[in-house]
């Protein structure tokens, strides 16, 4: 992440010189008034630029390593992805910044895909467990009389 | 396996070359599915998609890819507890899982308590916590959140009271969780005198029908015999306890598992056959028996791996004179996953309901992002 310069002119100035590079998302809206008073702020926010849309940092509110690990790990799988990773600014905040930077697509699209990707396996992986639960119930009938006179 | 029925002139020259393509050379394929654990520290392998791609092997795992591979095999199915092989997935989704067991999986417990009389020596604040961590019987999809401003209704808080005397000249008495007694009907405490004399006591909760009408079975709590506090001669507790609805991110009270952990599967290989004495001292080695002695006749003897799920990787195989023979590894993608349920839901009803909430995670944030 951008270090925050001391002084607000010559970070400016950098951005001034390479137009098309993303700005220090987070820096820049802990230190932008007019976000901090936005009424209800979202809960998440895609932080880029408007001229090259395949580079985001993406803010979610209310998300730890549970979700970011894992939409990390789904977004480095996409041959699409360039660059992704996730950092926690600070412990006491409860917040996420997803960066993704892709070879030409949207990184909007790319991290939405990747959502996705990873409900499909969760519905997959929740699918595979009922079966396997219900098999073991099957072979082991002791286990299961007692978990139904317990339910009675 | 590569595909048969093209040119067989070309075929026959295809084959080899192709089932090059599509297997890695065996040390590498060790360093993609396994960890290696040496005795001073485990080897970290490759995970990015593209790493073999140079040789042809594709390391990604899409959705499509995962659906074919995984697997679940259960162990072990009990009441209260479970374990289960996961197969096919990656560290940081298992962890999901494991995280949003323990913190974000909703269970109902004692958040308020309101203290009518406790001459105990215990005191009010510490009888109030002891209460908070005693696991309820009560289904928590059945219940909605109350939040801050929100009245108690007979949708969102389950009371209880606690009603107990030592009476004078009798031995201590121990208070336990099952005298908490459940009120279906709401609290019997009196919130303020009534205005007119016909209007109906107001209390601390406003339930406009008795829970009985709406569960199944009656709620209690999941453990007669937790020991709440001791009373000596002529002391007493008089209070009444609302359980609420919450997530162990809050206070682990909330938490619906005792633990819920994984483990990676512990894979052993020896790499030579180890013989006669050495083999004896490996079996002594191994603090849980991983090893085993075969006999191969003629006088000689032979160390086999027999019960490698057992191994705790404490390393001490790998250390020593035989310890060039032996290599620890763990299986990658293969998790042995452990629930131990405090009661209110079970196991494997906790585990859907863990990947339900990731599930509803992504949605959240899919919907926000559009």
């Amino acid at each position: 992440m951008a270090h925050r310069c001391p002084f607000p002119f010559l970070s400016a100035r950098s951005r001034l010189r390479q137009p098309a590079r993303p700005q220090p998302q987070s820096a820049g809206a802990a230190s932008d008034p007019a976000a901090a008073a936005a009424p209800h702020p979202p809960g998440a926010m895609e932080h880029g630029s408007v001229t090259d849309s395949t580079a985001s940092t993406f803010s979610i509110m209310d998300e730890d390593h549970t979700l970011a690990n894992s939409v990390r790990f789904v977004l480095n799988q996409d041959p699409r992805v360039a660059f992704c990773g996730y950092s926690i600014p600070h412990p006491a905040d409860n917040k996420v910044n997803i960066r993704v930077q892709t070879t030409g697509d949207p990184a909007k699209d790319v991290l939405k895909d990747s959502l996705q990707d990873l409900m499909l396996m969760c519905q997959h992986v929740r699918g595979t467990f009922d079966t396997a639960v219900t098999d073991f119930r099957r072979n082991n009938p002791t286990g299961m009389n007692i978990d139904q006179n317990k339910k009675k | 396996m590569p595909k048969k029925g093209t040119k067989s002139s070309k075929g026959t020259e295809d084959e080899p070359k192709q089932q090059q393509k599509n297997k890695l050379p065996e040390h590498l394929e060790v360093q993609r599915t396994r960890v290696v654990c040496k005795a001073d520290a485990p080897t970290e392998g490759f995970q990015y998609a593209g790493a073999f791609a140079a040789m042809g092997i594709d390391n990604s795992v899409s959705a499509d890819k995962f659906c074919k591979n995984f697997k679940v095999v259960v162990n072990r199915l009990t009441e209260d507890d479970m374990e289960f092989d996961m197969i096919g997935i990656d560290a940081s989704i298992a962890n999901a899982f494991r995280r949003i067991l323990i913190a974000e999986v909703p269970t109902m417990a004692i958040e308020k308590v309101l203290m009518a009389d406790n001459t105990s020596v215990i005191a009010d604040e510490v009888l109030s916590h002891r209460l908070g961590l005693i696991p309820l019987d009560a289904d928590p999809r059945l219940f909605e959140y109350i939040s801050e401003n929100d009245v108690p209704t007979e949708r969102n808080t389950i009371v209880y009271k606690l009603h107990v005397s030592c009476k004078k000249g009798s031995p201590r008495l121990t208070v336990k969780s099952g005298d908490l007694e459940w009120l279906p009907e709401g609290s019997q405490l009196p919130l303020a005198s009534p205005a007119q004399s016909g209007d109906k006591q107001k209390t601390y909760t406003s339930f406009s029908q008795s829970q009985k009408d709406i569960l199944e079975k009656p709620l209690g709590v999941k453990f007669k015999d937790i020991t709440i506090a001791r009373l000596g001669p002529g002391q007493a507790i008089e209070l009444e306890v609302h359980a609420v609805k919450g997530i162990g991110k809050v206070h682990a009270k909330w938490s619906p598992v005792a633990t819920a952990w994984y483990r990676m599967l512990p894979e052993v290989v020896l790499r030579k056959e180890i013989k006669d004495a050495d083999a004896e001292m490996l079996v002594a080695k191994c603090p849980v028996n991983v090893f085993d002695i075969e006999d191969l006749g003629n006088g000689e003897k032979r160390a086999v791996v027999a019960r490698p799920r057992t191994c705790t990787l404490c390393r001490e195989c790998v250390m020593g004179p035989t310890g060039e023979q032996v290599e620890l590894r763990r299986v990658r993608d293969h998790f042995i996953f452990t629930i131990e349920s405090t009661g209110a839901l079970p196991p494997e009803v906790l585990f859907t309901e863990a990947v339900r909430i990731l599930e509803e995670k992504c949605e959240r944030v899919i919907s926000e992002l559009s």
